[in-house]
């Protein structure tokens, strides 16, 4: 039998390059909180397909570039 | 606070690694005996060495437990000319076992050294001391140069210097050090991808580590296992300090009752805990010190080995202002690169310190686990969470006090001397208790 792996993606925040814009909490309040400092915290469960456009935009517009997508294997 | 002097002279109960008569290369030779390494590259030799340390269970000793023999497979698959780091920085403030060893026994070290870069087939070694620990680096510098007089340095050994920070220590702050002068930790997503210096792959052990490296290099093993217990085989160096009349290094078996081993150091009084682990470790209550002082039990007590470190929290003593300095000097020694580190360590800190003096505040305790959970995690190095660490524990030990404290009841031990060690340059050190 052949078992398809399908690619997610999750979010995932450079704690370093990170300088608390707050772009990512904006764009996507489904997945990012804002701690009292300004930092993202960042659900890093795999994303629904119907975030994804949003989390793309969020890397992109992030200046630090510190807004990060990532591959994961996932069976859904 | 006046600047604990921490004697080591005389003191070490020798069981391996303090076993050394002198510093000198013949009396090393004379104690451990004579360690062959071949000179050229020696896959079969490699191999029995590197199945020894695997088989012998030595974990790191610089406070992630790491095995040892792990570090190299990594490296030997890389395929590309590694270093072998010896980390000897010792950043803990009250950490002493590095330079002890590179003081008493700066051949058993180098030993281990070079047998890790002849397993890995590297051809330099890289010794890092501390810019403030001159003792140590006169001692490492002169052990190398007797060894390249005597003919018996089989690869280039250099000594360097970096800054003394806490966090410098942090094995991807030394590496970025060694690689572009700036002690800073680095985000390491999956830690058995080795670090890079100038795109060679270097391992980095501590000098402890290294030091049982060498004595399992010579006697295999077996001998290692003798000592400790199944799960944590072997000897290992305890700096003691605080309420002990003869505070210093000592080796002792992994699994000795905590209790034992301040006793050994000449405790003669009530305790009200027992700072286990460093500065990012965890209190240990005084109904659980006959823990035995290996790494699964003291977890089970909550508590951590960390880098051999034990504090004796003296009765009368309280332990929520020595967190609270504790935090305050940590908070300091943060690299200042992820904001829930720079903004998160200062607040919980001054909460502490809030706590400490008793200033009565409903939901302070409320607010010290939240800012907790908040900084958990959320820093590309583990300096944060040591902290939090430290803190949750200090709010579990010290239960009842800090209820007490939070409801502007603060115990008379707020007002006694601090004693733990800080750097003289810390702002802690210079506050007056």
């Amino acid at each position: 039998m052949i078992t398809r792996h399908r690619v997610a993606l999750r979010a995932r925040v450079d704690p370093v390059a990170c300088d608390a814009y707050g772009y990512c909490a904006e764009i996507l309040p489904e997945r990012v909180t804002l701690d009292e400092w300004g930092y993202p915290i960042i659900d890093g469960a795999p994303l629904d397909a119907d975030l994804v456009d949003l989390a793309t935009r969020a890397a992109a517009e992030c200046p630090r570039r510190a807004f990060l997508l990532e591959r994961v294997a996932s069976d859904r | 606070m006046t600047a604990m002097t921490m004697e080591t002279t005389d003191r070490q109960v020798a069981v391996r690694l303090l076993a050394g008569t002198g510093r000198a290369l013949v009396d090393h030779t004379a104690t451990f005996g004579v360690l062959t390494i071949p000179s050229e590259n020696d896959p079969a030799w490699a191999t029995l060495i590197s199945e020894a340390v695997s088989a012998s269970g030595l974990l790191g000793r610089g406070g992630a437990g790491f095995p040892s023999a792990a570090k190299w497979n990594a490296v030997r698959r890389s395929g590309r000319q590694p270093t072998v780091v010896v980390n000897a920085m010792e950043g803990e403030p009250a950490s002493r076992k590095d330079r002890t060893l590179l003081s008493y026994a700066p051949h058993l070290v180098l030993d281990g050294a070079e047998v890790a870069a002849a397993v890995i087939g590297a051809s330099e070694v890289v010794v890092c001391v501390a810019h403030d620990n001159e003792t140590a680096a006169v001692a490492v510098t002169h052990a190398v140069a007797e060894r390249q007089r005597a003919g018996a340095a089989r690869c280039k050994i250099s000594v360097v210097r970096p800054p003394g920070r806490y966090v410098t220590g942090e094995e991807s702050a030394l590496v970025s050090w060694l690689g572009r002068g700036a002690a800073l930790p680095t985000v390491r997503i999956d830690k058995s991808v080795p670090l890079e210096v100038a795109r060679r792959p270097v391992v980095v052990h501590n000098a402890e580590t290294l030091s049982q490296v060498a004595l399992i290099a010579r006697h295999g093993p077996d001998r290692f296992r003798r000592l400790g217990t199944p799960e944590a085989p072997g000897s290992t160096l305890v700096t003691v300090s605080g309420a002990v009349r003869s505070p210093g290094v000592y080796e002792v078996e992994l699994g000795t009752p905590v209790i034992d081993i301040l006793h050994r150091a000449g405790l003669d009084s009530e305790l009200s805990g027992a700072l286990l682990g460093g500065y990012g470790g965890a209190w240990l209550a005084p109904a659980l010190l006959a823990t035995p002082f290996a790494p699964a039990p003291l977890k089970a007590a909550g508590a951590t080995l960390g880098v051999g470190i034990i504090i004796a929290l003296p009765a009368g003593s309280c332990g929520l202002s020595e967190t609270a300095r504790i935090a305050r000097y940590m908070a300091g020694q943060s690299a200042g690169q992820c904001g829930p580190c720079v903004y998160g360590l200062p607040d919980i800190a001054a909460d502490l310190e809030w706590l400490a003096t008793g200033r009565t505040d409903p939901r302070l305790l409320e607010r010290i686990q939240a800012r907790a959970s908040a900084i958990e995690g959320r820093g590309a190095c583990r300096h944060p969470d040591g902290v939090i660490r430290l803190v949750r524990s200090a709010l579990n030990v010290f239960a009842d006090d800090a209820k007490a404290h939070a409801d502007g009841r603060p115990c008379r031990g707020h007002a006694a001397p601090t004693v733990m060690t800080f750097p003289d340059d810390s702002a802690v050190a210079r506050r007056p208790s």
